[in-house]
């Protein structure tokens, strides 16, 4: 342990805290590293945030950020990272067998940009299967505790992110969002996470989930931090056509009241489904915002019902075609059998979980001929309807609000028996992805000791005037990133 | 007329065939579709091969601008609807010759509408061929099967050579329009003239750059409902892309003459045999579940990209087929002949302005007749050496079998036609009086001719014409020879 770093720091220091404390070398960006991953192999709560971590790997990434000019702002900052992140130093997984021991040849470009701006890579987070779940029970891997209470789940895809940093065991972290899997953790793990417009950060090393929807974003312990971090990610890429960057640099505009804002409330966000005590949470914190001098604005998605059904016909029709090129050929987990065709099926068996099969299985029917009219173009069509919905909405508000999650973190195991009721906890997100616009969940307050997230959606690119208004909310809702049982922590 | 085209022809009195052809064509590009690994026929295998071409997870797919621009530039070639936006798709199956198990291909909006070639049909005329469609896609790795017949079924593994992987392709679909075998050769011949012209693909059938699958049916004569086809795949010459079909369509009169039906089904025609045989049918086809390429972001065509595109075409064969006829005074046949190649038309055109005394028709006869005899034995001959020997015919310094011989030596030995005839001396003899030496000596010695002749055979003039040419090693100048035989016949 470095004499200067205490647990307790760790759970409280967000990344532009750790950069300070480099930039007045109280640490070196090896010394913060070693002491993020003692407090990862030492985890009481054994939390299982991470995949893959390599002490040397890290602290060779750790010297490489210590080589660059000083004025780098974020030098050294240790980073976690979703394992379907390709990475050149470390394992990547995507949480699956299939892929055990799979190391790629490239860094994702998040990646390389990330190690452009000094961010130090301090291990693989864990995740729900190819980011098919919304509890990270998929993980061939086991499951991860949320740090507010260890018998919950900490929500998924991206659980690990969110639990390393809820829990002090990343200062940051990097996720993906395809249907909420970004915004659903960070809202059970009461941590910030935003999804970024489709097209602002690149998808180049992504190991692909359903390429019309995925997008990396980064997961905090604020929204300041945030929009660092978002800052560093967010480019142009000429290795993806979809990819066009930010259309103008990400910046925070730190303003202390909302006045003028119209925040957009649709109906379907607060219907039956969302759990009360949720719901009285989100309550006081429109009362909140009307405070700040915002308007709430009563508006209407008319087609957000279907979103669900669109996204588990458009994902799983995806999956299935970015998923059939793990064959056991040229590279993860090969099962030996007698014939070519024979190690194909074990290799695949094997290699996927059920929730991965199935969806597998549902994408390829959704695309089958005869089948394609009614299931995948009818839910494009959905989409496309889902998309001016909110165009409509946003000629009247300047930005959509509602909560990120229908519940609070919900308990290990409770939902793995249920495919329907596991899939509608992203229904607050998934419209967003469907639109491909982009949205924040912020931790807002606590419903029976477990965070609640509240989202703000915005017009396409509009990520600053998100960040903006999330910031000003931020600092009247007051909550503690710190987990409540871990709070002593902190005070010893 | 071949026997085999006869018999065909005698069986299908009562039925029509209904021909229509997918080709492939594979771009002369410097690299690939959708990496910019090199293209190099031949390469060590899997040395061109990178991330991206071997589908390793996380990569992404982009265009190659220059392949576009090819495509666009064939569809102009075959005067089709060049579309304003284009859209790529994924066709998924699942081979160990596809890392990715789909191909990107397009299916909804190809680069290439409907179109047309309008055929010289070798009597003057021309027949239409409609063309459907032409779209871009990605050629497949190359298996190599172990073994020494290098067919699948006699081996125990293959190998998987990636260089081919990627590939650009064009395919060109047309209607079914072809009525004849021999029209699907000439259409076929043709279209590689159009596309070698423009210097887009080498089009060269051994090393696959260009393959062929014919769609084929019959109908009874005056019907306007097509039959069921079967599709004829991969043949690699012109001339067994001829003879398929004609084996084809005697295989389908006999099942239909015999009261069967014809299956739909996918064929192989074995050259050497003769034999046709069946590799998959409807049953097993393939359901390729094409759906939209999230990857890629669609390409908008502007008309001033068309016209850039057009500028850089060369003359395509039809255009320059109706200037040869308007520019040289050929006739249509000549015009048809010189551009069944671009090199022969090249070779035609460069040698007509090396030439100061020979007219048109004259350069047209010898290069086809002289030029492509010659070439078919493999020697090179120069249009400095044509024109030159053309010029010495014209001007009737030498004869024309003197001609011939000469341009034979300059092309095998070198040299310079006039010098040749110079130094050895060749020139023609047209002096009556060395002639009338000769022909004299020649009606002497064939007094039994010369009777006959005398009898009213007026054709033996031929025989003592080449008698001189003979005595005089090809020197004597015919016309004048002829003349004075006719004389002194005459005067006998």
């Amino acid at each position: 342990m470095s004499g200067a770093l205490a647990d307790g720091e760790l759970l409280a220091l967000t990344g532009r805290g750790a950069a300070a404390m480099i930039a007045a070398c109280d640490v070196s960006p090896a010394e913060l590293a070693d002491a993020y991953l003692d407090r990862i192999e030492h985890d009481p709560d054994e939390t299982n945030a991470f995949l893959h971590v390599d002490r040397e790997a890290t602290r060779a990434s750790a010297e490489l950020a210590g080589t660059l000019d000083a004025s780098v702002p974020t030098r050294g900052v240790p980073l976690a990272v979703k394992d379907l992140l390709s990475t050149k130093d470390m394992p990547t997984t995507c949480g699956s067998r299939i892929l055990e021991g799979f190391r790629p040849v490239y860094d994702a470009t998040a990646v390389a940009l990330a190690r452009e701006a000094g961010l130090v890579n301090l291990g693989k987070a864990n995740m729900d299967e190819f980011a098919m779940g919304s509890s990270n029970e998929t993980s061939a891997y086991g499951v991860v505790r949320n740090p507010w209470d260890p018998t919950k789940v900490p929500g998924g895809s991206s659980g690990g992110s969110a639990a390393a940093v809820a829990g002090g065991l990343a200062p940051w972290a990097l996720g993906s969002d395809t249907g909420g899997s970004i915004r659903q953790p960070a809202a059970l793990c009461g941590i910030v996470g935003m999804k970024p417009t489709y097209g602002v950060v690149s998808r180049y090393g992504l190991v692909a989930f359903a390429s019309s929807l995925d997008q990396i974003g980064p997961m905090t312990k604020d929204v300041e931090d945030c929009a660092t971090l978002l800052g560093v990610i967010a480019s142009p890429d000429a290795r993806d056509t979809t990819c066009v960057g930010p259309r103008e640099a990400v910046s925070l505009d730190k303003r202390d009241r909302l006045d003028g804002v119209r925040l957009g409330l649709p109906r379907q966000f607060m219907a039956e489904g969302i759990d009360p005590d949720v719901k009285a949470v989100i309550e006081s914190n429109l009362r909140c915002a009307i405070e700040l001098g915002a308007a709430i604005v009563d508006v209407d998605l008319p087609h957000a019902e279907y979103a669900l059904a669109a996204y588990y016909l458009i994902a799983p029709a995806e999956a299935s075609a970015n998923l059939a090129r793990f064959d056991g050929v040229r590279y993860g987990l090969r099962v030996d059998a007698d014939s070519l065709g024979e190690m194909y099926d074990a290799t695949r068996a094997k290699g996927f979980g059920l929730e991965v099969q199935r969806r597998i299985m549902i994408g390829t029917y959704a695309l089958s001929s005869g089948y394609y009219d009614a299931y995948y173009g009818q839910a494009q069509r959905v989409r496309t309807l889902i998309a001016r919905d909110f165009e409509r909405v946003f000629e009247h508000c300047d930005l959509v609000i509602g909560p990120t999650s229908p519940t609070t973190a919900f308990g290990i195991g409770e939902r793995m028996d249920d495919p329907l009721a596991m899939y509608a906890s992203d229904i607050c997100t998934i419209p967003v992805n469907l639109a491909a616009l982009p949205g924040i969940s912020i931790p807002s307050g606590l419903a029976s000791g477990l965070p609640v997230g509240f989202q703000l959606i915005g017009p396409a690119f509009s990520e600053n005037r998100i960040l903006s208004a999330a910031w000003t909310l931020e600092q009247a809702f007051q909550f503690d990133p710190v987990p409540t049982r871990l709070r002593q922590e902190v005070q010893r | 007329m071949t026997l085999q085209a006869q018999a065909t022809e005698d069986r299908l009195e009562a039925w029509e065939p209904v021909i229509g052809l997918e080709i492939h064509l594979q771009l002369a590009t410097k690299t690939k579709m959708f990496c910019r690994c090199r293209l190099e026929f031949g390469a060590a295998p899997n040395t061109h091969v990178c991330p991206v071409c071997l589908a390793h997870p996380g990569v992404l797919p982009v265009p190659n601008r220059r392949a576009v621009d090819y495509a666009i530039m064939i569809g102009l070639a075959l005067n089709c609807e060049i579309a304003e936006r284009t859209t790529f798709s994924r066709k998924n199956y699942f081979y160990a010759d596809s890392p990715k198990a789909y191909q990107i291909s397009q299916y909804e909006d190809p680069i290439c509408g409907p179109g047309y070639l309008d055929v010289p049909d070798g009597e003057g005329g021309s027949f239409r061929v409609g063309i459907t469609r032409a779209h871009m896609e990605e050629d497949a790795a190359k298996l190599v099967h172990a073994g020494s017949s290098g067919r699948i079924a006699d081996s125990s593994h293959s190998f998987v050579d990636f260089n081919r992987v990627g590939t650009p392709l064009v395919e060109v679909v047309t209607d079914p329009d072809i009525r004849t075998p021999e029209q699907a050769k000439r259409f076929l011949t043709l279209l590689k003239n159009t596309i070698e012209t423009i210097a887009v693909s080498d089009c060269n059938m051994e090393e696959g750059s260009l393959r062929c699958d014919a769609n084929i049916s019959i109908r009874p004569r005056g019907a306007t409902e097509l039959g069921t086809k079967t599709e004829l795949k991969n043949m690699n010459s012109f001339r067994f892309i001829e003879r398929g079909i004609h084996a084809e369509l005697a295989r389908q009169v006999d099942l239909v003459e015999r009261g069967q039906e014809v299956e739909q089904e996918t064929l192989h025609y074995d050259p050497t045999t003769g034999a046709i045989r069946s590799l998959r049918s409807k049953e097993l086809a393939h359901d390729y579940r094409y759906f939209p390429e999230p990857d890629l972001v669609p390409i908008e065509v502007t008309p001033e990209h068309i016209e850039r595109v057009r500028a850089d075409m060369a003359e395509l064969p039809l255009a320059r087929m109706a200037r040869f006829e308007e520019a040289y005074g050929l006739s249509t046949y000549d015009a048809e002949v010189l551009n069944l190649s671009s090199d022969t038309a090249d070779f035609y055109e460069t040698t007509v302005a090396l030439t100061t005394d020979a007219d048109h028709k004259l350069v047209a006869n010898w290069t086809m007749g002289e030029l492509l005899a010659l070439q078919k034995e493999g020697v090179v001959v120069t249009p400095e050496a044509l024109a030159g020997v053309v010029d010495l015919v014209a001007t009737k310094k030498i004869s024309g079998a003197v001609g011939k011989e000469v341009l034979g030596r300059v092309a095998r030995e070198g040299g310079d036609p006039a010098e040749i005839v110079e130094r050895e001396g060749l020139a023609q003899v047209s002096d009556e009086g060395a002639l009338r030496s000769v022909i004299e000596g020649l009606l002497d010695a064939n007094p039994k001719q010369v009777e006959q002749y005398k009898g009213g055979k007026e054709s033996l003039v031929g025989f003592f014409v080449g008698g001189v040419m003979k005595a005089m090693q090809g020197k004597a100048d015919p016309g004048a020879a002829k003349a004075l035989i006719v004389e002194l016949l005459e005067a006998r």
